[in-house]
């Protein structure tokens, strides 16, 4: 097969050239290496080499050409028993023959060992004989790590001030205590560091869990959450796994100011590569968080600051696991479907009871997992109901709600008896002042409200 | 606009030489060999302060190897890294070529530097995990790792272990021990410590060898590195590969007013060496030196690489804007290859012929590997990736929306 010689650049941003000279005729034998042309430009002239042994074939640039493209073919080397003749003029883009065996055709490529599925495939049940524990939020992520770590000595949890001082929020109380310092790990003030860190252990065999004093703080961190963790599976082709949670509270707390108050929800949502958990009540909290930590993929498990002490009954089983993935109808209701997730979920039940008094049946649905996102649950339930309320924490703009509304409307347009309608905080950076922060956020009236516009009635 | 003088003034750091200047090194001092004793390996950070500014040197430009970091390595082991370097060197130089026929987007060659890949693969255990940047190739070359393979990723075709989801020189061989390439440039520095923790922590003795160019030590990542792996006496060594170049960036803008890089090290306690790049021997000898300690918990160690970026920063570059083109012929620390090579003569166990027959040789097989790879596709005709790996490998297993994706595309391919 004959093989092409292109014009080739001088430097990255040649173009095109002269080519000025040829240091070889027709038929002359030679080597890798061997000069056959000078090329040009006004700054710099450079020898072309020959890149393989072989006859030169058809000269098909002359010398003193000026304006030659860089990528032409300017020549063709013949190999043994290839004769001049044989050559038709080269492709435009010529193509190697390919040494792929036509069975190759479409289907999956075969890779390293699938791996295991999932522990976790179905929501757990319970009868009426299990016992309801009630459990704050905080206790329930408390009791997740410690039963994965009781069962996993490869999972470990780091961070600024978890050991010592229990944590931020006090979320990991009393695990330095039972699994000590080699497992609970308090690291120097630096979120990327930490974060690099879990994802080389994680990388490494281990499961650790990351937590941030709050997500605010993992601005910092985010290039080893996403440009690694959520991209280093793909990018090394299957080789390099990334088992790890990254966790702590995500939004608004009370009166702490714009710099710790965000919601990152629709960050890390928009990320392929990442799965994102948003829980609202303890038994989710403490069933995701065990679910989180067994899933080989990275997960970033975004809690709320004040749900920490809000007390809520979870069950008490031995391995009480919930799916990432499955959203979950909290409330049913014929007359508005609403999307909500995290402490809005809380929000969404308040004004669907104050919405009962006026005779309208709300359906609430925490989403609970972000991404891979519920799309079906969220559909049934809209084709049920005809009318749709988006409500979040953070900011409308490319946010959760919009993503919502947009699958909807793709998927249950026909069904629409109204335009969706978004809850969400003001598009300012959360002010400090009470008075301001509380008309900033998206409140139970807002929601309220929302309901009614879209089912058009007097506000 | 005038200054006065003994006033505050923005100070911009500048190269000591430009295109159109004459370079003239006379003022580095090639350190002698003997001047840096060879400390205990559990010896205390701070005792290796010294080497953090000197240099360690084992061979003189007239091929003798001196002094008591002389690793006395066996003709076996000399040979070896001689046909390593010289396989590296045939392979950067083909696949320059190749890229600029028009067969891959891009390349980086590691030409002048392929001591630092070389000898410090080969002082490694080859279960020692090596976090590197993008001119480390030698490594996998030492390893042997397929060459086939690695110009198949560059090439991007139906050969490509990562089928297709990563640019060209952005190797990822973990059979290999090779960690995945980031783009972003730093993340491996804390990764790889991060690493080297849970290795610790399983008290498995594999180390974790980390590696930047110097350009990359201003990310953050190089000094939470140096601080984990302080705080934590993680088991790893963190390399910086000091090229004088980042682009066109010369050393100094990251160095600053630092005395070397190597010296970053000392206010963390940690050990330090400043290592003659362009002698395998002494890149070798002080990549043992580091991994002994790391193995012995003694923690990690710092060591500068002193080379020099032969050719330009990548495909993508000329480096005749912004430096002198003969500044590589008068770097005074000579070419890694050259220099084994008058050593191994002088051995008595080279020859200035065999030494011809193996450069031919390299480029031959490479010529021939390089064929085969390029059989299986390439940027100028068809890459023959298999369509359907897109979807592959987002997450461990695919969530239904990308199952969804994956039969819908199937449907539209039937």
């Amino acid at each position: 097969m004959a093989i092409d010689i292109q014009m080739p650049a001088l430097s990255p941003t040649m173009e095109e050239g002269t080519l000025s000279k040829w240091l070889v005729k027709e038929g002359d034998s030679v080597t890798s290496g061997d000069l056959l042309a000078e090329i040009e430009t006004d700054k710099a002239t450079m020898e072309v080499e020959s890149i393989d042994e072989g006859i030169v074939g058809k000269l098909l640039v002359e010398a003193g050409t000026d304006n030659v493209k860089v990528g032409t073919v300017i020549l063709q080397l013949l190999e043994d028993g290839e004769v001049a003749g044989d050559l038709s003029a080269p492709a435009a883009a010529p193509s190697p023959t390919p040494e792929i065996a036509p069975a190759a055709a479409p289907q999956m490529a075969a890779h390293a060992p699938a791996p295991k599925p999932a522990a976790v495939m179905a929501e757990p049940e319970y009868g009426a004989n299990v016992k309801l524990i009630p459990t704050t939020v905080r206790d329930a992520l408390r009791d997740a790590m410690a039963e994965e770590m009781r069962r996993d000595e490869k999972v470990f949890v780091m961070g600024e001030e978890v050991a010592q001082y229990q944590g931020a929020y006090k979320v990991t109380r009393e695990l330095l205590e039972e699994f000590g310092e080699m497992r609970v790990v308090d690291t120097p003030i630096t979120e990327h560091g930490f974060a690099g860190i879990g994802v080389g252990a994680a990388m490494g065999g281990l499961r650790p869990v990351i937590e941030f004093m709050t997500f605010n703080f993992a601005m910092q961190a985010i290039d080893h959450i996403i440009n690694s963790a959520a991209k280093t599976l793909y990018m090394s082709g299957g080789q390099m796994r990334c088992p790890i949670v990254f966790r702590g509270p995500n939004g608004a707390a009370s009166r702490v100011g714009a710099q710790h108050s965000q919601d990152y929800s629709s960050w890390y949502a928009h990320v392929p590569g990442l799965k994102v958990v948003a829980p609202y009540d303890a038994a989710d909290a403490k069933g995701l968080l065990k679910a989180a930590i067994r899933d080989p993929n990275p997960v970033v498990f975004l809690e709320h600051e004040l749900l920490y002490g809000e007390t809520f009954d979870v069950p008490d089983m031995d391995d009480f696991v919930i799916p990432i993935g499955k959203a979950k109808v909290k409330r049913e209701g014929s007359d508005v479907t609403i999307c909500t997730h995290s402490r809005m979920v809380g929000h969404s039940l308040e004004a669907a009871e104050i919405l009962a008094k006026d005779g309208i049946s709300a359906e609430v649905i925490d989403l609970r997992t972000l991404r891979p996102l519920d799309t079906d649950t969220m559909v049934e339930s809209v084709k049920k109901t005809n009318r749709l309320v988006c409500a979040e924490e953070g900011w409308g703009q490319h946010g959760v709600g919009a993503e919502i509304a947009a699958v909807v409307t793709d998927q249950a347009f026909d069904y629409l008896d109204a335009p969706p309608a978004r809850v969400h905080q003001e598009d300012v950076p959360l002010p400090y002042a009470a008075n301001l922060e509380a008309l900033s956020l998206p409140s139970v009236q807002d929601v309220v409200d929302a309901v009614k516009k879209v089912m058009y009635v007097e506000r | 606009m005038t200054k006065k003088p003994n006033t505050s003034r923005l100070h911009i750091p500048e190269p000591p030489f430009r295109p159109g200047d004459t370079p003239d090194y006379s003022h580095i001092s090639v350190p002698a060999e003997h001047t840096l004793a060879k400390p205990d390996t559990l010896c205390e950070g701070h005792e290796t302060s010294q080497h953090a500014l000197g240099l360690i040197r084992v061979l003189r430009f007239n091929g003798e190897a001196v002094g008591e970091w002389n690793p006395n390595l066996s003709e076996e082991q000399l040979l070896k890294a001689l046909k390593d370097m010289m396989m590296t060197r045939a392979m950067d130089a083909r696949m320059f070529t190749m890229q600029r026929q028009g067969k891959m987007s891009f390349y980086m060659k590691s030409t002048g530097e392929e001591a630092m890949s070389i000898g410090h693969a080969m002082a490694l255990r080859s279960d020692d995990m090596v976090f590197p940047t993008y001119r480390q190739q030698g490594i996998l070359i030492s390893r042997g790792a397929s060459i086939k393979e690695m110009m198949c990723q560059c090439l991007s075709n139906a050969g490509d272990p990562l089928d297709g989801k990563s640019i060209p020189v952005l190797y990822s061989f973990k059979k290999h021990g090779f960690f995945s390439i980031s783009g972003n440039l730093g993340t491996q520095l804390i990764q790889g410590v991060g690493w080297a923790m849970a290795n610790a922590y399983r008290d498995e003795d594999g180390i974790a060898s980390v590696i930047t160019g110097e350009g990359s030590t201003a990310e953050g990542d190089f000094h939470y590195a140096l601080n984990f792996a302080s705080t934590y006496r993680a088991p790893c060594i963190i390399n910086v590969v000091n090229n004088q170049w980042a682009i066109s960036s010369f050393q100094g803008i990251a160095m600053g007013e630092g005395q070397s890089f190597a010296a970053r090290g000392t206010g963390y306690g940690l050990a330090t060496l400043r290592v003659d790049g362009n002698d395998v021997l002494a890149v070798y000898a002080a990549t043992a030196w580091a991994a002994e300690r790391a193995r012995r918990g003694g923690g990690a160690t710092v060591i500068e690489h002193f080379t020099y970026r032969k050719e330009g920063h990548s495909t993508s570059d000329d480096p005749s804007k912004y430096r002198p083109e003969d500044e590589p012929d008068v770097w005074p620390f000579g070419d890694p290859i050259e220099r084994l090579k008058a050593h191994m003569i002088l051995l008595g166990l080279w020859d200035e012929d065999r030494h011809a027959e193996q450069e031919a040789a390299c480029k031959k097989e490479i010529r021939e590997i390089y064929k085969q790879a390029e059989a299986m596709g390439s940027l100028s005709g068809d890459t023959n990736v298999n369509d359907f790996t897109m979807f592959e490998q987002v997450y461990e297993t695919p969530p239904r929306h990308l199952k969804d994706q994956i039969d819908m595309f199937k449907a539209e391919q039937d």
